[in-house]
């Protein structure tokens, strides 16, 4: 994708976000150093205080959009990006930050801040692909390092990532693991929820909480009605979807669903 | 009146954004400024109306780097309010898991962040260039911190495996021992680690900051202590808000926090280590001693070597643990909701991290207050930047810029953890 005489420039983003996503590259210590030698790093600001300025054929950005700022800095992202990967729950559905476009954020400001008419920021966390054009949006709270390196090899060879898109109970019948559902009446939203994290949840015995966001055409109706039979009542219902991913398609409607 | 003004616009090799804002007035410093525009995720609100339960695994999101910190902090203050104690192996494993993430977040600070600048380098992928052997060994040290992680929390980042009351699930013996072989070898790179550092050139300053730190009877804190200081201050966490206030400071883009009593303070390796010496292991001890660390460091520079000094440390606890680990017959003890607040302080990698929930009766989390280290150390680093960058004014503009961004980098400042900073622009011209 780069010309041939240099190697492919690429670039990391951060909007508002917790850093990890980021964090998972740098958190690939057997392959962070190949990596580094088939790319430029070019613009990496948690790696590196050397910045290259100019076109980038790669760019993977973190985080949501909360502030005009950011707002105007993402379409100038975008325009010297020749391909542009989102990383992580923040940058493809706002993020757990996206809790406050259910509320008045000016009431979240005076909560948490002395003098919240200092706080500059929107009403609403959303995702990048709400602002700009997105050519891959990859999972998670966080993202799989395994993900994101297939990405980056997958975009700089031209061809589309391997991340399937069906349910992480599909993971868990891969691993063997017992369903928490069945055997242990353990509420899960595995059965709506995409894989990519390797079912981490229901391999501790605990009940998946969707940081992967929604799979491809869940039926979340149906995993509700399970959930409400295991006693899950409506508040739990409304809160359940409304996490990482809370601002996501299907996680919203259904959480709108069991509101008020 | 000749007036400079030098700026770092955003600052790298930190985790979240920042910048650095310095006036200098007829060859003096007048003024510097850290500042934030970091922005506000508000978590402290939207906290609220969430069950008990669900707390550790959002608090976790607050920052990528220091996950367990925010759980740690999370479930330990939940316990409190609940009335529980957690011991044996229970306790055990959780100080495992801190010593994973401090072993993971303090060898990514010292080789990729914070190393460069010492070697002069713009980051450790060009360093590895140069030193590759040094680079590698802080990867593979950094990759044995995640592989506690992963076995305990069951990933790296945003670990899903903590829970009020104890964990979902608890290792087996043999899980352990082979973590044991690769904690045998962290030691010995921890132990280089602390020769190759100690090794670099540091400007010979120091400032008389009061060090807080948390101080437990005979163990080296993570989770458990009182709050004490180097002038005398010892608390327990449910007595914080007390002693400790966040004031907005007008020159200033964010919320400081300040002793009442005092003002600026220090938290992170540097408190600890001096409030603790005593508690370290022989070996990290010995080493430091051998290294000329001496038992109270005051110098911000050398703290890269501290941080060295307690990720072996954390290499010799996590070993120790591993020794003695005895299965428990459940991962966790039950935890009934009631109405109550609950405190507690652990120590994150960069310093005391505070947190205090208001419960109700069913366990709806009615309020939170959360005080991360980066907002308590925020004064500490800008008095820092007066002290120490008057004496390098004559250095070429780029040279000063990188001595200020150094200077900032010396506290590890974890931005995105910045719950309390504000962003604020003041004209007044």
């Amino acid at each position: 994708m780069a010309a041939k005489n240099r190697k492919p420039r690429l670039a990391v983003w951060k909007f508002a976000s917790c850093d990890g996503c980021q964090l998972s590259l740098l958190d690939c210590e057997d392959e962070l150093l190949a990596v580094a030698g088939a790319v430029d790093i070019a613009y990496f600001l948690e790696a590196t205080r050397g910045a290259v300025r100019g076109r980038y054929d790669l760019s993977l950005v973190e985080g949501s959009v909360t502030t005009a700022s950011d707002a105007a800095r993402i379409q100038d992202v975008r325009a010297r990006s020749r391909t542009l990967v989102t990383i992580g729950a923040c940058a493809t559905a706002g993020g757990i930050q996206a809790l406050r476009n259910w509320a008045d954020v000016k009431e979240y400001a005076s909560v948490v801040y002395a003098r919240p008419d200092y706080i500059q920021t929107l009403a609403t966390s959303t995702a990048i692909a709400d602002h700009v054009a997105v050519d891959f949006e990859l999972r998670g709270c966080p993202i799989s390092k395994r993900q994101l390196l297939e990405v980056i090899s997958a975009m700089l060879a031209g061809r589309r990532p391997v991340t399937p898109p069906h349910s992480v109970c599909i993971e868990c019948k891969l691993k063997g693991n017992v369903c928490v559902m069945v055997a242990l009446g353990t509420p899960c939203l595995g059965p709506v929820t995409h894989a990519g994290c390797g079912a981490i949840c229901p391999s501790y015995n605990r009940g998946c909480y969707g940081c992967y966001g929604p799979m491809e055409t869940p039926n979340t109706l149906s995993l509700s009605d399970g959930l409400h039979k295991l006693g899950m009542d409506k508040r739990g219902l409304m809160q359940v979807y409304r996490t990482f991913n809370a601002s996501a398609g299907p996680f919203r409607e259904e959480s709108d669903r069991h509101d008020g | 009146m000749t007036v400079k003004t030098i700026k770092v616009d955003y600052l790298a090799r930190v985790e979240g954004e920042g910048a650095i804002k310095v006036v200098v007035r007829d060859g003096e410093v007048e003024s510097a400024e850290f500042r934030i525009f970091e922005p506000p995720r508000f978590f402290e609100a939207l906290l609220r109306g969430r069950a008990f339960t669900e707390a550790p695994d959002i608090t976790a999101r607050i920052c990528g780097i220091c996950p367990i910190a925010y759980q740690m902090s999370t479930v330990h203050a939940m316990e409190n309010a609940l009335g529980l104690a957690m011991t044996g192996p229970l306790r055990d494993l959780r100080r495992l898991l801190y010593c994973g993430e401090w072993i993971e977040s303090h060898a990514l600070h010292i080789y990729m962040l914070h190393a460069p600048d010492f070697l002069g380098y713009d980051g450790a992928i060009d360093m590895a260039r140069d030193h590759g052997d040094a680079v590698r060994r802080g990867l593979a040290l950094k990759k044995v911190g995640n592989e506690i992680l992963s076995l305990l929390g069951g990933r790296e980042i945003h670990p899903i495996n903590v829970r009020i009351g104890g964990f979902y699930r608890t290792p087996r013996r043999r899980e352990l021992e082979p973590l044991a072989e690769r904690l045998k070898w962290a030691r010995e790179a921890a132990l280089e680690t602390v020769h190759w550092v100690a090794a670099f050139d540091f400007p010979e300053v120091e400032r008389d900051y009061e060090f807080v730190a948390l101080r437990h009877t005979d163990e080296y804190p993570f989770n458990e202590g009182r709050i004490v200081s180097s002038r005398g201050l010892n608390i327990t966490a449910g007595e914080y808000e007390d002693h400790f206030e966040e004031t907005h400071v007008e020159r200033s883009t964010a919320l400081h926090s300040h002793l009442r009593e005092r003002g600026a303070y220090l938290v992170g390796p540097l408190a600890r280590y001096s409030l603790n010496f005593d508690h370290l292991s022989r070996l990290a001890q010995e080493v430091a001693r051998d290294v000329g660390l001496g038992p109270k460091c005051s110098n911000p520079y050398r703290s890269i070597v501290v941080r060295a000094v307690e990720v072996l440390y954390a290499c010799d606890e996590a070993l120790r643990i591993i020794d003695g680990y005895v299965e428990p017959d459940l991962p966790a003890v039950a935890a009934e909701p009631c109405a109550g607040t609950g405190y507690a302080a652990t120590e994150a990698p960069r310093g005391l991290l505070y947190h205090r929930y208001r419960l109700d009766a069913d366990g709806t989390i009615v309020e939170a207050r959360i005080v991360p280290p980066t907002s308590q150390n925020q004064a500490s680093i800008e008095e820092d930047l007066v002290s120490f960058i008057g004496g390098s004014l004559d250095l070429p503009e780029d040279a000063l810029r990188h001595r200020c961004e150094q200077t900032v980098r010396n506290y590890d400042p974890c931005i995105s953890c910045s719950t309390h900073f504000l962003q604020l622009e003041i004209d007044r011209g």
